[in-house]
């Protein structure tokens, strides 16, 4: 096989594409810009820790079936570090979000990375409102049979029954965790790719 | 060499400034024990709520007069689900976003016979009671219009519907096998047989708790118990749980349109599609936010970025 017929090979392109676009010390940095010096970039990695603690629990949840919980005393400690972790997830994202709104972190050509971002933010809404849904407790009795309404006025509560239990506990452990983390996985190679936005020059500049 | 002009909210400065050592594993492996070790503290110290599922059964042994005028409102058409209109039947058009009416246009996609699937089916799988076999067999039999009298005359006489010695009882004339209807679906609930007869109603193996969650939204057994617990609409409604957990905060936005006007008087009977309506428009703005002028602009402007940078800036000064 010669050169040139390796070098037309799809692996290989998605290799050198891979690999010119996010080179080792790009994916895994040892150096960052003096300005990255501030509180608000913790939560972008503590968002990270959250969601595997988030994964991890769930995971465990899962092993046992959604009813364990109610009649273990580790299921339901489990239950509320996965409950726990949510919450912290989702404290630490929306001060991320906010934080690189006011840095307007789309900018230098970040636009992606800030719809990810915001894709994310509310695929994991769903994702959570379907885990209440799916708590086979009081709550989700009264949180579907409320919410049922809303979805319904606009049509989606046809496909998405919020009332039926197995098809919300397959959105919430399948579905919207596989899209949250594929969204988030992207996101985090497109800050990668693109590094962390500068701040705002103080005097206007021109660039060619 | 074509240049163009630097648009500040839009493009980014060129950084040649300095830079410094930056360990990332060093600071995800900190970042998880710490929120690890957070969500084990809160964990313990707080715990999460877990108050258990409201039964029929629990509901018509402790409310057994509500629990049979929400069956008799099953029977004459007057429950919330057997006006709801799509996607459970065609009972009312739903609400409307404008001119479009959105969940009509949709269709029924889970028909729901609030006469049949709620009360006749289910008493006839009841074990072979004569009484109850008879009225069956009577009310099969008749014609529609005769149905809607023994029910007309039900409902007439049902505000003085009592639940003594364990029967339901209403001073009803000629109300035809109805009295026996709502006496024994009553029985039913109260034995947990109702229960059981919603769900497996359409087979055996089932996950889908559509029908016996309506019941019971149709009742207002379990609203009183949500009103306990502060969860009703009006007090911030499903982005709270039982108990004080922070519930789905996040939701704060969704459920704020519902306790300010319009939403809450002149728009209330298309409440629900305009703040979903408006709650689309608003995540869109945020999703497109890069490309919006004006909005794009507001951290410029409001100078908050100052504060993040602030290090960068005196540096630079």
């Amino acid at each position: 096989m010669s050169t040139t017929e390796i070098d037309r090979q799809w692996t290989t392109r998605l290799r050198q594409r891979a690999t010119g676009k996010l080179p080792p010390e790009k994916l895994l940095p040892d150096t960052q810009p003096t300005y990255v010096a501030s509180w608000i970039y913790v939560f972008g990695v503590a968002t990270l820790a959250a969601l595997i603690m988030v994964i991890v629990t769930g995971c465990i949840l899962a092993i046992r079936g959604p009813l364990w919980w109610h009649g273990s005393v580790y299921g339901h400690f489990v239950n509320s570090l996965h409950l726990w972790s949510v919450e912290i997830f989702f404290f630490t994202m929306i001060v991320h979000l906010w934080g690189k709104f006011f840095m307007a972190a789309w900018r230098g050509g970040r636009t992606l990375t800030w719809m990810t971002g915001v894709v994310t933010f509310l695929a994991s809404i769903a994702t959570a409102f379907t885990g209440y849904a799916s708590q086979t407790n009081f709550d989700s009795q009264w949180i579907t049979t409320q919410a049922k309404d809303g979805i319904n006025a606009t049509g989606a509560g046809a496909y998405f029954n919020v009332l039926n239990l197995g098809q919300m506990l397959m959105w919430h452990i399948v579905l919207l965790p596989l899209a949250a983390v594929v969204l988030t996985a992207l996101h985090v190679l497109l800050v990668r790719v693109k590094g962390v936005v500068p701040p705002f020059a103080e005097k206007v500049e021109v660039h060619s | 060499m074509s240049s163009k002009r630097f648009r500040p909210d839009v493009d980014a400065p060129e950084y040649h400034g300095r830079y410094s050592p930056y360990d990332i594993i060093k600071e995800g492996t900190i970042a998880i024990v710490l929120v690890g070790l957070l969500t084990i503290i809160l964990a313990i110290v707080f715990g999460s709520p877990d108050e258990r599922a409201i039964t029929i059964k629990t509901w018509s042994n402790a409310a057994p007069v509500d629990f049979a005028t929400t069956a008799l409102s099953e029977l004459n058409g007057t429950s919330g689900t057997a006006q709801y209109g799509a996607p459970y039947n065609t009972a009312s058009t739903g609400q409307q976003l404008g001119p479009l009416q959105l969940s009509k246009w949709v269709g029924v996609r889970i028909p729901i016979n609030t006469v049949k699937d709620f009360v006749i089916s289910p008493l006839r799988a009841m074990p072979s009671q004569p009484a109850l076999r008879d009225a069956l067999t009577q009310w099969i039999s008749a014609s529609t219009s005769t149905q809607d009298a023994w029910v007309a005359n039900y409902t007439k006489a049902a505000d003085k519907l009592t639940f003594t010695n364990s029967v339901v009882t209403v001073p009803a004339a000629n109300a035809g096998p109805v009295p026996i209807f709502i006496n024994d679906l009553t029985q039913m609930a109260r034995t947990g047989a109702l229960d059981q007869a919603l769900i497996t109603e359409s087979g055996y193996y089932t996950t889908d708790y559509t029908r016996p969650l309506l019941f019971l939204a149709d009742g207002a057994y379990l609203e009183s118990v949500a009103t306990k617990q502060h969860l009703l609409g009006t007090q911030w409604g499903m982005m709270n749980e039982t108990g004080s957990y922070p519930g789905q905060a996040w939701l704060w936005l969704y459920s704020f349109w519902y306790q300010i006007p319009p939403f809450n008087s002149s728009w209330g009977a298309n409440a629900d599609v305009l703040v979903w309506g408006l709650m689309m428009l608003l995540s869109a703005l945020l999703l497109l936010v890069p490309f919006i002028p004006g909005l794009r602009s507001i951290p410029r402007r409001s100078r908050v970025y100052r504060l993040i940078w602030r290090e960068h800036y005196r540096d630079q000064k």
